[in-house]
């Protein structure tokens, strides 16, 4: 056996004065790193095995448990950091891809950390949400040019047609993550709590299990380039249907999800047979222009009978604001821009952390494109990426986002604690794996639980940050960008972000 | 009655139940003075996690109405609780014929092998509001609920 050069990144460390040999982490770790010695009634470490996702130390009954980076570090320098050799060191083993999953980890810079939001002081008064009432209430789709109104008889009643909307109860939607990347619990909690609060949920590229039909008209069904699950039913048993491009993690590459990971249920769900290769390809193989896009749209809204919006997720990258202005033209309902942040459950490290650009400005651009272009109204701007906070909702929407999609901020509700090891379908959450014996550690009574209450904690951040403004519906705030303002930026980032620097006046 | 009902899909079988079950019927029910000091190395808990493949779920005395083994018990040590219902023991009276052990469905009462007496029987963690592994159980699998009285 060849010497294994690097050593594990992370330390178990057991406090045996509180460890009482119960074996629960034994049984809670599904990398084995725990090992039970019945000779010695003792319990031991593989470090090697851990991935740092902590179930056993939020299980751990006598608190006994605590996981370390390991302190022996390469040598280094301030670029060839321990990570970068390691990595070398681990491809130089096995000639293969790097993967990860979850979101971009390099330091690039955040711009949500490099705005500041307005308050009201004496001359417009603060609302108190609290005493006063706050609108939230969001509506996604393409809006008429202007409304035409009808009077009959003193009757007057609405001429213009509208294209179908969706209504939020709050600007934020939960984004696609596909049945097979995620547990079956996983889907339930996101789609129970998207029902019951008021937004959307979206199936991902993966197909809808017959079980969450009764949530039809909260689910946003999603058609990637496998289209896994699609069939006109699969079209109708939603609120809108997305047309997924490209993501945000893995902008122009497609995904992989391997046979093992597909048993008899996702098989049935993705409509393909059980133990093959779930591959979607890079690219829709029959979409290569604008024009075929349109095509695809039109497809989608002739078997929805124009009953559903149709949305378009593209990734966020150079070109963003083109693009979307030509998905508008192709005719969506909402544009879907996933930024340099966002997560997936499998991607090649230099793909996930190296191409795209970040959310902030690609929202901007693509605001600014739309009304210089006089089609802002033609469709909404949804965002993802990244979103870690409610403040990150509330600048995505003054920067002229309609609505915010949240990946990994709802795993990290239902109990990811992003050891970015989705890839390996060992989550000890019983999120992103398909073992029976994990995926019943994620409830969904518990589950959608945690999710309403984490979009009730962000409403009302939202709404005492409107009030604080003085402004009592969201609306308001929609792309007004006076309310933003910009520290720590060089000119032409704010520029393009289209706000002024901390300390300018109106 | 208040019962102990399972859920078994969400049972983990990390068996937090058991430990906790140990825990609270112990004087110190401190978990860490408990196992170094207090709690017998064989000990069983009256809450025993059955699994089989990735299936678990945690079975405790059913506090039966018709309960066999207050029938079987010739002593009068299995009785119940006239206020709250539940299926009691009372070690004192008990001697050990395991006649309760032989009629019990469920198989969840169990003696100790030194005194032979019945050891572990749930006693519904009496006088808290709820019982320890239902408190303890991290995922819901079990719950406190009063079901027959549902309208
Ligand atoms: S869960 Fe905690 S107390 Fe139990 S064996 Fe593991 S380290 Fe020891
Ligand atoms: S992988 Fe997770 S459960 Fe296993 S030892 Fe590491 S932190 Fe604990
Ligand atoms: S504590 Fe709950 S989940 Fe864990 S073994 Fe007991 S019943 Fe099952």
């Amino acid at each position: 056996m060849a010497l294994k050069t690097y050593e594990s990144e992370f330390k178990i460390v057991r406090d045996d004065s509180k460890c009482i040999a119960c074996q629960v982490c034994v049984r809670q770790c599904a990398n084995n790193a725990h090992i039970y010695d019945a000779e010695d009634e003792k319990v031991y470490a593989d470090d090697s095995k851990c991935v740092n996702c902590h179930r056993c130390v939020s299980m751990c009954p006598t608190k006994a448990l605590h996981i370390e980076h390991t302190p022996l570090q390469f040598m280094g320098t301030a670029n060839w950091t321990s990570s970068a050799i390691r990595n070398v060191i681990k491809q130089a083993d096995t000639g293969g891809v790097v993967l990860t999953a979850m979101g971009c980890d390099k330091k690039y810079p955040n711009y949500w950390d490099r705005i500041l939001l307005n308050a009201s002081q004496v001359t417009n008064p603060s609302i108190d949400p609290l005493r006063e009432p706050m609108e939230l209430k969001t509506i996604i789709g393409k809006k008429p040019d202007k409304l035409e109104f009808e009077n009959k008889g003193g009757k007057v009643s609405l001429k213009t047609h509208l294209t179908p909307q969706l209504e939020l109860s709050t600007p934020i939607m939960f984004s696609a993550m596909s049945y097979g990347s995620i547990s079956l619990n996983a889907h339930k909690s996101l789609a129970r709590a998207a029902f019951e609060y008021g937004i959307y949920w979206n199936t991902g590229e993966g197909g809808l299990h017959k079980d969450l039909k009764k949530y039809k008209d909260r689910t946003i069904v999603q058609v990637a380039s496998g289209r896994f699950g699609v069939n006109s039913e699969y079209l109708n048993t939603s609120a809108a249907v997305e047309i997924k491009i490209g993501q945000g993690a893995k902008p122009g590459i497609g995904g992989h999800l391997p046979g093992e990971k597909v048993p008899e249920e996702i098989s049935v769900t993705r409509m393909i047979p059980a133990g093959t290769d779930a591959l979607s390809p890079a690219p829709h193989h029959d979409i290569y222009s604008i024009e075929d896009l349109k095509q695809l749209v039109y497809a989608i809204k002739e078997a929805t009978r124009y009953t559903k919006p149709v949305f378009v997720k593209i990734a966020a990258v150079h070109n963003v604001s083109s693009i979307a202005s030509g998905v508008v033209r192709a005719g969506a309902d909402a544009v879907v821009i996933d930024g340099l942040l966002g997560g997936t459950g499998a991607a090649p490290a230099v793909m996930r952390d190296n191409v795209g650009i970040p959310i902030e400005l690609a929202i901007a651009v693509v605001d600014a494109r739309f009304r210089d272009e006089g089609i802002r109204n033609q469709a909404s701007i949804i965002a993802a990426g990244g979103f870690r906070n409610s403040a990150d909702v509330i600048k995505a929407i003054a920067l002229g986002a309609d609505a915010v999609y949240l990946g990994t901020a709802a795993l990290v509700a239902l109990g990811c604690h992003v050891c970015q090891k989705c890839y390996t379908g060992k989550c000890n959450w019983g999120i992103a794996t398909q073992d029976p014996y994990l995926t019943k550690r994620l409830n969904p009574n518990i589950g959608s639980g945690r999710l309403m209450n984490l979009l009730r904690g962000w409403s009302i951040e939202i709404k005492e940050m409107l009030g604080g403004m003085g402004i009592n519906a969201i609306e308001s705030l929609r792309g007004n960008r006076e309310h933003l303002r910009g520290i720590d930026l060089h000119d032409k980032e704010r520029e393009l972000l289209g706000i002024k620097a901390a300390g300018e006046t109106w | 009655m208040k019962r102990i009902y399972i859920s078994e899909e969400y049972c983990i079988g990390c068996r937090l139940c058991e430990i906790h079950c140990l825990v609270a019927h112990t004087k110190s029910k401190k978990i860490l003075k408990a196992f170094k000091d207090e709690i017998p190395k064989d000990a069983t808990a009256a809450v025993l996690v059955e699994e089989e493949g990735h299936l678990s779920f945690a079975l405790q005395c059913r506090h039966c109405s018709d309960a066999p083994c207050i029938e079987a018990c010739m002593t009068g040590a299995m009785y119940r609780d006239k206020k709250t219902g539940a299926v009691l023991h009372d070690e004192d009276k008990c001697v050990g014929c395991w006649m309760c052990i032989m009629v019990c469905p469920f198989g969840v009462t169990a003696a100790d092998p030194a005194t032979h007496k019945i050891t572990s029987k749930c006693d519904l963690c009496a006088g808290q509001d709820s019982p320890a592994c239902v408190a303890n159980c991290p995922n819901e699998a079990l719950v406190y609920e009063d079901r027959e009285n549902e309208s």
